[in-house]
């Protein structure tokens, strides 16, 4: 029987792989879509616990989730642009003038 | 018995993925994982009864966001040399390291839980009226900051990224 938890087991899966692709890969554009793989589980939980008790508020939430990661995105590639137009490059060690 | 084996279909392609994202060199074919694991997981929403939520997560995530990064991607046209060389400090090993030993321990930790089934749902659960009610009556404060997110968000893109503003 699929209980509450084998959701969980996967959003936790695909919450640690965003953590580890923000960790170690240093492309932008591949550190956004592993924030957004982040998000994903984190939704994934959340849908999962608010069927497990019947309740709907959960999927409200994830929909707000998903409106923040949609703004997240929309900046997150603008900054992208601004960045690769003023440096040619992509590359996040690139980019420490803010290192004390 | 279904219902297991589309689980175990949707997740374990669901994570294979996930891990290609982070693992492919090219960002083009990492959007197009993340693309098959964005539909994959709109699967799992709606095998959980979150129809509208799976229909929203493949119109705004797959659809407009996706789509968003592709542009992106192919405006950028990288070429090998602009990537520059990775960086791979002991200091992010050990980081990645942690993240997967604790990823291991916190599964282990949920798998040793009570199970306890998905149980009933009241009628109507998932719906876009369960969903328009909800954001409409309890969430409408944060359903109108979201609006202003979104405005903000726009705003600063296009502030952002334009070459020239004024």
């Amino acid at each position: 029987m699929i209980t509450v938890l084998h959701y969980l087991v996967v959003s936790f899966m695909l919450f640690g792989i965003g953590v580890l692709g923000v960790l170690l890969r240093r492309n932008l554009l591949i550190l956004l879509m592993s924030v957004e793989l982040m998000l994903n589980g984190g939704n994934l939980a959340l849908i999962a616990f608010s069927r497990a008790h019947g309740e709907s508020s959960g999927q409200g939430i994830a929909v707000f989730v998903i409106t923040v990661a949609a703004a997240e995105a929309a900046v997150g590639l603008a900054l992208v642009l601004a960045l690769f137009r003023h440096r040619g490059k992509v590359n996040a060690d690139e980019f420490r003038e803010l290192k004390g | 018995m279904a219902e297991a084996l589309l689980f175990y279909v949707f997740g374990s392609l669901a994570v294979l993925l996930a891990l290609l994202v982070v693992a492919l060199k090219n960002p083009i074919h990492s959007a197009v994982a993340l693309i098959g694991n964005l539909f994959l997981v709109a699967g799992l929403f709606a095998m959980l009864d979150a129809h509208f939520l799976a229909a929203i997560q493949v119109l705004v995530y797959a659809g407009a966001i996706l789509v968003l990064f592709l542009f992106v991607i192919m405006l950028l046209n990288l070429q090998d040399g602009e990537l520059g060389a990775a960086q791979r400090t002991p200091i992010k090993w050990l980081a990645a390291v942690a993240v997967l030993g604790s990823g291991t321990v916190g599964i282990v930790l949920l798998l040793h839980q009570p199970a306890y089934g998905l149980g009933t749902i009241p009628e109507g659960f998932g719906t876009i009226e369960a969903i328009g009610r909800l954001l409409f009556g309890r969430y409408l404060l944060p359903f109108e900051a979201a609006s202003i997110i979104l405005l903000s968000a726009i705003l600063g893109a296009v502030a952002i990224a334009k070459r020239e503003l004024w």
